[in-house]
């Protein structure tokens, strides 16, 4: 009697704890796959956020889409692509390729970023807002044939010059170490553009000529040189997010920026255009909802869940997730 | 006013021009055709030639006139087919329906006895219902829609290129027979070739035993990242990829797999039989198959076909060069072996003589495909395509 007692409670017990390991292992398994899709989907939106920094960036200030910002991208990888080529033959180290190769980026990206705004954008600042928006069309047009004929239309590799940490290397079926790279990247570009606009002086006289150029003009604000600044503080993170983004992707070709700028323009908007938090908060959104969508759904509506999700945000929250919704000046 | 009635002028004139020059040519032929009639003893056997030769498509449809052409004169040199001269008729159809019935009539009219073309599915197919009425064997070099063959509606219609479906065909009985997969995730890129493939890949895997599809997706072309995609094929428990598309997404998504410790096998089509792939994707492109036209460069019908090109026309032929060679040359082997140009005949001695073709030694199915025509399994090994079946 006892003996049976205890042996059906010992079934029972067993088949207790059979059960919760089931559930465990299942919930184990889940969350793996949860865990895995949500970190593809944070790189993934990092990736569109640093070219979204740039697009806010410049909206917020002089409150024009820079359609040609994809561009500038490209040609910073384009030039980071040069440079480590030519790096490595002289037998650097992979560090030392990347940070060179990153600053020459920067500095190219900002030159074509300043020229730009003074060819396409100066001249028109006085027009009506649509004539600078066409502008911005034909010079992204400009930019992507320039590319074609000065190099080539075939796809081509770009080396993997981010580093990989020996201590992830268990890990690296969740994530990999130019995953962190990019997420920390993201991270410190905006937290640098947001100190930069709230806290120092440069950034002051750019709130102010956001706010009314005349008005900027009288109080003594170089507004030419800040709008330049603007450009050129766009295009540098334009470029970084080049390098980063073509050695974590391992390929380029001269129409890369066209998509990776729709994508970014999207994120921009979603997180309330204007607004640098808001750009990264976009982006991340939207990286994970095209991640979840593919891993849950169907990859075949990726875009779809996207953009449902950009209208269903505008319809409920027209300025954007972080955006301020302010009223027209008159 | 002025300005506007000269611009209506040279318009006018233009017009005139190009149609009085038109005339000038299509009359010029005409003669051509009418001496090299005179000069046959027994009445000639004509071969009838329609294909693309205007427009567009001009270049896919010239390359099947001058292959014929170089047959047939090779062939007239020698004493033609027992003792008949060949004599080619060729009939333009810009690659539009419309006009290939017409051009199809007219052949009809002037007594050919088979034809090789058309050159474009749509063509062909307006065109081959009359040529069946007519009783007309019609070969194309180039035509590569499934159905033209598979539904059986025209037994008259031969074809010595593989149809769309069969790089499908060939990279399921590659996976199932020589990899022996089980459980296979089916990725496209959602374009019209890339889904084709990927449907005709499913369709097959459907009427297979033994191994199932477990996904079944489409992701967007220039995608920054297909991780996520990458993911699901894991989670899935794929033990095998097919992916129907071309190179970019191929390298995106095998790079993917490859840094992600996924190492199953990567089964891709001729979009990603190109050398891009390999520079793009360098060592992460190791292992991947992919299907594409088998390689006959080596055969010595090919090189000398491609001498004698060179020889008449001074430059390297056209697409679709071979097969129409191959077409012209299984015609003349076909009327030569029945000794007749009866069409139930030819449609017989087509299925049984074998013929050295450059595309190899071929012959035709019940449907009209040819046999021995097709494509070859790849894979990378040490940064080339290797042929491995």
């Amino acid at each position: 009697m006892t003996s049976s007692f205890f042996a059906e409670k010992e079934i029972y017990n067993g088949l207790l704890l059979s059960r919760t390991i089931i559930l465990q292992e299942l919930i184990n398994f889940l969350m793996d796959y949860f865990l895995e899709l949500l970190l593809g989907g944070l790189t993934k939106g990092s990736i569109y956020a640093l070219i979204a920094l740039g697009y806010t960036m410049v909206y917020g200030i002089i409150e024009l889409i820079n359609f040609a910002h994809g561009e500038i991208y490209m040609i910073g990888a384009f030039t980071a692509l040069i440079a480590a080529s030519i790096l490595n033959m002289l037998g650097l180290g992979q560090i030392t390729i990347l940070i060179l190769a990153s600053i020459l980026a920067i500095i190219y990206s900002s030159a074509y970023g300043f020229t730009m705004e003074k060819i396409a954008y100066k001249p028109l600042r006085h027009s009506p807002r649509l004539s600078p928006l066409i502008s911005a069309i034909g010079m992204s047009i400009f930019f992507q044939n320039y590319v074609l004929l000065a190099q080539t239309s075939d796809f081509l590799p770009f080396p993997s010059l981010l580093p990989e940490f020996e201590f992830l290397q268990p890990y690296r079926h969740i994530i990999r170490s130019p995953e962190i790279f990019i997420l920390f990247t993201t991270v410190v570009v905006m937290v640098l553009l947001t100190v930069l606009i709230k806290f120092t002086k440069v950034g002051k006289a750019m709130r102010a000529t956001a706010q009314d150029r005349k008005m900027a003009m009288l109080v003594g604000v170089d507004v030419n040189k800040i709008i330049s600044m603007t450009f050129v503080i766009g295009s540098s993170t334009a470029a970084i997010g080049g390098v980063l983004i073509a050695s974590f992707i391992g390929q380029i070709n001269f129409y890369i920026g066209f998509i990776a700028g729709i994508k970014a323009f999207t994120a921009a908007v979603l997180g309330g255009i204007g607004s640098i938090p808001g750009a990264v908060v976009g982006s991340l959104i939207l990286g994970c909802t095209e991640s979840f969508a593919t891993g849950y759904v169907l990859s075949d509506y990726e875009d779809v869940f996207a953009f449902g999700l950009l209208v269903l945000i505008l319809i409920f929250r027209p300025a954007g997730i972080l955006g301020k919704s302010s009223s027209e000046k008159v | 006013m002025k300005k506007f009635r000269f611009a209506w002028l040279t318009k006018t004139l233009a017009i005139s021009l190009a149609l009085v020059f038109s005339t000038v040519f299509l009359s010029s032929c005409g003669k051509k055709e009418e001496k090299k009639a005179a000069k046959a003893v027994a009445p000639p056997i004509k071969i009838g030639v329609a294909g693309a030769h205007s427009g567009d498509l001009a270049s896919y449809g010239i390359p099947t006139v001058k292959a014929t052409e170089l047959v047939v004169k090779k062939k007239n040199a020698a004493g033609g087919i027992n003792g008949r001269q060949i004599e080619v008729l060729v009939q333009d159809d810009a690659c539009k329906p419309e006009f290939a019935t017409n051009a199809a009539t007219k052949l009809i009219d002037d007594g050919a006895n088979v034809v090789i073309g058309h050159i474009c599915s749509g063509a062909t197919k307006a065109a081959l219902s009359i040529y069946k009425d007519g009783k007309i064997v019609t070969m194309s070099p180039s035509a590569t829609n499934p159905p033209l063959t598979q539904s059986g509606d025209y037994p008259n219609f031969f074809r010595t290129i593989a149809s769309d479906d069969a790089q499908a065909r060939m990279e399921v009985d590659f996976a199932l027979n020589t990899l022996k997969l089980k459980k296979i995730a089916i990725i496209h890129d959602k374009g019209d070739y890339g889904k084709g493939l990927a449907e005709f890949a499913r369709e097959f895997l459907g009427q297979e035993k033994g191994a199932e599809v477990v996904l079944f997706e489409g992701v967007t072309p220039g995608g920054l990242d297909y991780s996520a995609i990458v993911k699901k094929i894991q989670e899935n428990g794929a033990d095998g990829v097919i992916f129907g598309g071309y190179h970019p997404e191929a390298s995106k998504i095998v790079t993917a797999m490859k840094k992600k410790d996924i190492n199953i096998p990567f089964i891709s089509d001729d979009g990603v039989k190109d050398e891009t792939f390999i520079k793009v994707a360098g060592e992460y492109a190791e292992g991947v198959y992919a299907t594409g036209p088998k390689d006959t460069s080596k055969n010595p019908l090919t090189i000398q076909a491609i001498e004698e090109h060179k020889k008449a026309y001074n430059e390297d032929p056209g697409a679709f060069f071979l097969n129409a060679y191959s077409a012209a040359l299984a015609l003349v082997n076909a009327i030569e072996k029945s000794g007749s140009t009866d069409y139930d005949k030819i449609v017989a001695a087509l299925r049984t003589e074998p013929v050295d073709t450059p595309l190899g030694s071929i012959k035709f199915d019940a449907k009209g495909d040819a046999i021995g025509v097709g494509f070859s399994v790849y894979q990378v090994q040490n940064g080339a395509y290797v042929e491995v079946q």
